[in-house]
């Protein structure tokens, strides 16, 4: 009789610990943080409310906007680029051929190291090349700065995501195939109907996982062009997570707050995005 | 079937994406709504000026002092300064040094801890419109009434709220022995580093050492204008504080709200200069360092190098002597140039934190006064951290390019004041730098670099008067 409700209370003393820890640093932070976009502040400590100022003055930033025109530009090539090359890598690594294992070791190496040393490095590697070719910098050139973000986070995350499709591939039941080879399926129309089909919880994950950490990226962005060029007043590679940094630092007196504002802005677009991404994508997810 | 087989990662996102509506998730949310409303109530509502420091007039013995220190080279210095005091008086002093590049951030972090630095740094006006109302009036304190000259006390209407302590010299310091072989050479024009008085005069010894470079065993008569993040704020600060200086001498002012821009040609020369007789192409200065060019400057492999008192120390550990080295100012073909001195001045400023305690506003203001006036704290300072203080018992700086800057002034010539305090924000300095990197590397215009320097101050300034 008394089992059931006494199981309830251990289950909840024992999520307490997680729960607090989510509360101080999730929730709070985040509570926090929409309070501080309604006011003026220079240190957390000592606010002034100023209503919606903040997100007047965010919405009339310039380079709050062109920072998003370019970050969605950025998402919608990585996302694409990532996933294919994930993919294809994946199932070139499932055919069973020699040393596969190796060959996932190191394409799953890039994500190990950090954001920052990332971009200071392929900023040498690739001002090394273009310094060859009698080319300028990579910091002066907008279209150079844009694929060469491109290039520098395939690199790094398309080995994540090949984890996770190799997992896909694996999970394919063998008698599926055998079941449609029997009924005279070719290679392609395998493809299409029961590979990519009971694929989908992959492809979920991975384009929800490119898709946020393209659309969040920082310290690629700031290592590899910190926004550079600058032209007509605009950080013509400045994403917007970087963008947020920059006007949170800036010397105006509201400064920390439309930085702030920009940062709730920067969220909703990122969850709404995201929300309708996995809404999608599950829609055509099947059972075996 | 979603996911057998899949790695445990996958399965935990699965399960993180795919959360169910349990008992938990809505505690949570109430959670969330109470704090919410919580917050918002007890946040916004005004806590706004308020102040510790209540009733007595501070003890300083019962205080205790927290340094937010600006300046990494001297780190070291400082915490040993620390604890001589220490040993001598009994009051406790912590000193905290925010690493390079990151004071403002850390400077708002560490003021919202209860216990905040006591003693903090602006750079100029710019920087205390930011932070004046977390300054204290300093005008009874020792140090300020022991300055050289009211102009390195910044104030507030009456109020003094910082006091410089630290003046710095900056110019174009040459390889005196390679400068000299130059002028020993048949093709030299210039036969003496002494007739080196004009931006003309520069641009022929430059342009004729780039000539015969190889005669001269040098790569190039400047070390490269790095446009990295840690090289070039020689050029978009320092170096653009010549037009402004320049401007503001002819309308006679000391701050505007839109620059001009009468003397960017002036800046452009000078530019052009630094960029074409280089150790390397114009399209590789984009990411050269701080450290290549000084590494350039050590080898004897560029004879100007654009720096200042800073480096000094820099300079003998790589080799040089006092007799190879020498400072000439900055000649940018304006003004006076034959009675024109090196850019000599500040953006290191004292503030004493208002909100801190009376006994700890005590001990600061006791901490500042022992440093530039006590024989200990004067030749800390001036030894150990190759400081020139602007306070009356300032003891004699060791520091060669220190006592160049001194000899010029008393044979009569005018220094160049720093006027990059009064740019408008780090935002218009980096708009200048990624505009002058762009005209280097070839892909921008020098129309640009004019868009962002007078258009970009007032944009600035506008932003910085909300």
């Amino acid at each position: 009789m008394f089992k059931k409700p006494r199981r309830k209370i251990y289950a909840l003393i024992f999520v307490l610990p997680t729960f607090a820890a989510f509360i101080i640093g999730f929730i709070y932070p985040f509570v926090k943080g929409i309070e501080l976009s309604f006011c003026k502040f220079q240190l957390i400590s000592q606010t002034e409310f100023v209503g919606i100022n903040n997100y007047i003055e965010a919405f009339q930033d310039e380079s709050f906007k062109s920072s998003f025109f370019f970050t969605l530009w950025f998402v919608i090539v990585s996302v694409i680029l990532i996933n294919l090359i994930a993919f294809f890598v994946a199932y070139a690594l499932t055919l069973g051929i020699r040393g596969s294992n190796v060959f996932r070791t190191v394409f799953f190496l890039p994500n190990l190291v950090g954001g920052i040393i990332l971009g200071y490095i392929w900023h040498q590697i690739f001002d090394a090349i273009l310094r060859n070719m009698d080319m300028p910098s990579l910091v002066t050139n907008t279209s150079m700065g844009f694929w060469g973000l491109i290039i520098l986070m395939c690199w790094q995350q398309a080995g994540y995501m090949m984890i996770i499709y190799i997992a896909g591939f694996q999970s394919v039941p063998a008698d599926l195939y055998e079941a449609a080879k029997i009924d005279g399926a070719n290679k392609r129309q395998m493809l299409t109907n029961v590979t990519l089909p009971m694929m989908m919880p992959s492809i979920t994950i991975c384009t929800f996982l490119t898709l946020t950490n393209s659309f969040k990226l920082f310290d690629q962005n700031l290592a590899l062009t910190a926004g550079k060029p600058y032209v007509d007043g605009i950080w013509q590679t400045r994403m917007m997570a970087l963008n947020i940094y920059e006007v949170f630092y800036g010397e105006s007196s509201t400064a920390k707050g439309v930085g702030q504002a920009e940062g709730v802005i920067f969220f909703l677009i990122v969850v709404v995005i995201a929300l309708a991404q996995l809404y999608l994508t599950r829609r055509r997810e099947v059972q075996a | 079937m979603a996911a057998s087989g899949a790695e445990p990662g996958q399965i935990f996102l699965e399960k993180v994406i795919n959360v169910k509506k349990t008992h938990l998730t809505r505690a949570a949310a109430i959670a969330m709504a109470a704090l919410m409303a919580g917050s918002v109530l007890a946040g916004c509502g005004g806590s706004n000026g308020e102040s510790k420091a209540e009733g007595g007039s501070g003890d300083a013995s019962k205080g205790k002092v927290y340094y937010l220190n600006f300046k990494p080279e001297q780190d070291q210095a400082w915490q040993d300064l620390a604890k001589k005091y220490t040993e001598e008086t009994g009051t406790e002093v912590k000193v905290f040094t925010a690493a390079e590049g990151t004071y403002e951030q850390t400077l708002s972090t560490e003021m919202d801890k209860s216990d905040a630095p006591t003693l903090f740094q602006v750079n100029g006006p710019v920087g205390l419109a930011k932070w004046k109302d977390f300054c204290d009036d300093m005008s009874d304190t020792e140090a300020y009434k022991n300055l050289t000259s009211q102009d390195f006390a910044l104030k507030d209407g009456d109020a003094v709220k910082g006091i410089a302590y630290v003046i710095e010299t900056y110019g174009i310091i040459y390889n005196k022995t390679l400068l000299q072989k130059y002028c020993d050479s048949d093709f030299a024009t210039v036969k003496s580093i002494d007739e080196i008085n004009s931006f003309d005069k520069l641009k022929t010894v430059a342009d004729e050492i780039q000539a015969n470079a190889e005669a001269l065993g040098v790569k190039g008569a400047f070390s490269s204008a790095g446009m990295d993040s840690s090289s070039d704020w020689r050029f978009k600060t320092h170096l653009a504080n010549l037009p402004i200086y320049f401007e503001y001498k002819d309308e006679n002012i000391g701050d505007t709200d839109a620059i001009k821009g009468t003397y960017l040609d002036n800046y452009k020369n000078i530019f052009d200069l630094y960029i074409t007789d280089s150790t390397c192409k114009p399209t590789e200065l984009a990411s050269k360092t701080g450290d290549e060019s000084r590494e350039e400057f050590v080898k004897g492999e560029a004879v100007f190098f654009q720096n200042g008192t800073w480096e000094y120390q820099n300079l003998l550990d790589g080799g040089l002597k006092d007799d190879d080295l020498g400072m000439m100012p900055i000649y940018v073909g304006a003004g006076d140039e034959a009675n024109q001195g090196l850019c000599t001045g500040t953006e290191n400023y004292w503030c004493i934190n208002k909100n801190a305690s009376d006994d700890d506003k005590a001990a600061t203001k006791a901490f500042i006064d022992w440093c530039v006036t006590s024989e200990t704290g004067t030749k800390a300072m001036a030894e150990d951290m190759s400081f020139v203080i602007p306070f009356k018992a300032a003891k004699e700086s060791t520091n060669l390019f220190v006592k160049i800057d001194k000899a010029n002034t008393d044979a009569g010539k005018v220094p160049v004041s720093w006027n990059f305090p009064t740019m408008p924000s780090e935002t218009w300095k980096d708009g200048v730098g990624a505009a002058l990197t762009q005209y280097a590397a070839g892909t921008g215009d020098w129309e640009a670099v004019k868009t962002a320097f007078v258009d970009g101050w007032k944009t600035e300034k506008e932003k910085a008067a909300k």
